[in-house]
């Protein structure tokens, strides 16, 4: 078995003294791990750090053994990561929800295609968080939990729009939440692609999809708790706002 | 029952020390057998006397033989700077470098949210406490130039905040390097933090 792909490292774990294995979201093959031998060396070592790109050649005698890697750096966005708070802690919370979601070895492309381009604008602070709000919008979606925005599930209509039910993830108008507007969650304007997206916002629409990662999608995968990451990226970008 | 035992356990115990494996472990045993007085015997002493005195220093994590390291002790050494590193061979590289001459502090880790490593499973807690107790005047976070490293550094320069001076260590072209060799993000963050000649 091999096959030759492009990906997007998550992680590293030692391995023996010289080895690694390298957890990978690969374009073709989805979240694929492997061992990379001789990743520890001084050579290799520096390159894999996360959210690398990568290509890899990975080759198994059978399907379901963890295999071998070779791999090629393409891209490292480790400096662009490390120019900054936000930035660091974006890439974090990145390759930690990725690690978080995503099944071993199931394909998920136009994640992979999305995630590709939001890691390549790291280090760009000023439209970083709202990118990263898109791209949050996105895994939902491809987990199964993505939000309806549209109309209301109410009355239908498509103006107005300012609440978020957290039961279904359908938008509300003000007159559809009548007296349930307590209990449903804020639509910021943003979470629809509309207004200023300051930073004060988009971490209010971060408050929103967050709400769906725990309490929607981190049951379903054994009720784990979200990276820690995920909230230094929102702390630090309250402390910017 | 074989003859070797007790020389294949010692091989296959010398085997798992980093760097050797079976060949080279059963190289260095063959060589310890035959300068027995002279190696193996001190050796063996050696060994049965750092098993029992080895320790982690209480107050900075480095390793020694007493409770609290000679660096900790130095009163040489409370210049009022403490040096954040992350691990004990990171510490002995600093030493060797030979160009700070204040205290240490080994966090024994980075944080790592994937691999569930938090603040309290490393020395954080025990950082913060130091800069209140010790009059520290600056904290140096000497952490790997890696996402973990960083990562952690800027933990704890939030925890550290507005209480003490926080510095890092520099990165970019290391002495002998050619730019023709270096990285594209090397070569950046160089260039961010060029000085005037």
């Amino acid at each position: 078995m091999d096959w030759r792909d492009t990906g997007i490292l998550l992680r590293t774990r030692k391995h023996g003294e010289t080895s690694v294995i390298l957890d990978v979201f690969t374009q073709g093959h989805g979240r694929h791990a492997g061992v990379l031998r001789g990743g520890t060396s001084r050579k290799i070592a520096p390159s894999l750090q996360p959210g690398a790109q990568l290509d890899l050649t990975w080759r198994a005698r059978l399907e379901d053994h963890i295999g071998s890697y070779t791999v090629e750096p393409l891209r490292s966005r480790a400096a662009a990561a490390l120019s900054g708070r936000l930035a660091l802690a974006g890439l974090n919370t990145v390759t930690g929800l990725l690690a978080f979601c995503l099944p071993e070895r199931q394909p998920h492309d136009a994640l992979y295609l999305k995630t590709e381009r939001l890691l390549d604008l790291l280090g760009q602070d000023e439209i970083w968080p709202l990118a990263y709000l898109r791209w949050e919008l996105a895994l939902l979606d491809d987990m199964g939990f993505g939000l309806d925005l549209s109309e209301c599930a109410v009355t239908g209509v498509r103006e107005g729009l300012v609440y978020v039910s957290p039961r279904t993830g359908r938008a509300v108008s003000r007159e559809g939440a009548g007296e349930w507007a307590d209990k449903l969650l804020p639509l910021p304007p943003c979470l629809r692609g509309e207004g200023e997206a300051e930073d004060a916002e988009v971490s209010r629409a971060l408050g929103v999809t967050g709400y769906f990662l725990e309490r929607h999608l981190a049951p379903e995968l054994g009720d784990k708790p979200l990276p820690d990451a995920r909230e230094r990226f929102v702390t630090a970008l309250n402390r910017r706002a | 029952m074989s003859s070797t035992r007790d020389i294949d356990a010692l091989i296959e115990m010398m085997a798992k020390l980093p760097g050797l494996g079976p060949r080279s472990a059963r190289r260095a045993v063959l060589h310890l057998i035959r300068k027995r007085a002279l190696l193996l015997t001190p050796l063996a002493d050696l060994m049965q006397t750092v098993a029992v005195t080895a320790r982690e220093c209480r107050r900075c994590g480095n390793v020694g033989t007493a409770d609290i390291c000679d660096f900790c002790t130095s009163e040489k050494r409370a210049t009022g700077e403490i040096c954040v590193v992350e691990d004990v061979a990171d510490l002995w590289a600093m030493e060797r470098a030979g160009a700070f001459k204040g205290r240490y502090h080994v966090l024994g880790g980075t944080l790592s949210a994937l691999d569930a490593v938090g603040p309290e499973d490393l020395r954080i807690p025990q950082l913060l406490d130091r800069v209140m107790d010790e009059n520290v005047s600056e904290v140096i976070l000497a952490l790997n130039a890696t996402v973990d490293g960083q990562t952690t550094a800027h933990y704890i320069a939030d925890q550290l905040e507005g209480r003490v001076r926080l510095t890092s260590l520099a990165q970019g072209v290391p002495i002998g390097g050619e730019l023709d060799y270096l990285d594209d993000g090397t070569i950046s963050a160089a260039l961010r933090a060029r000085k005037d000649v």
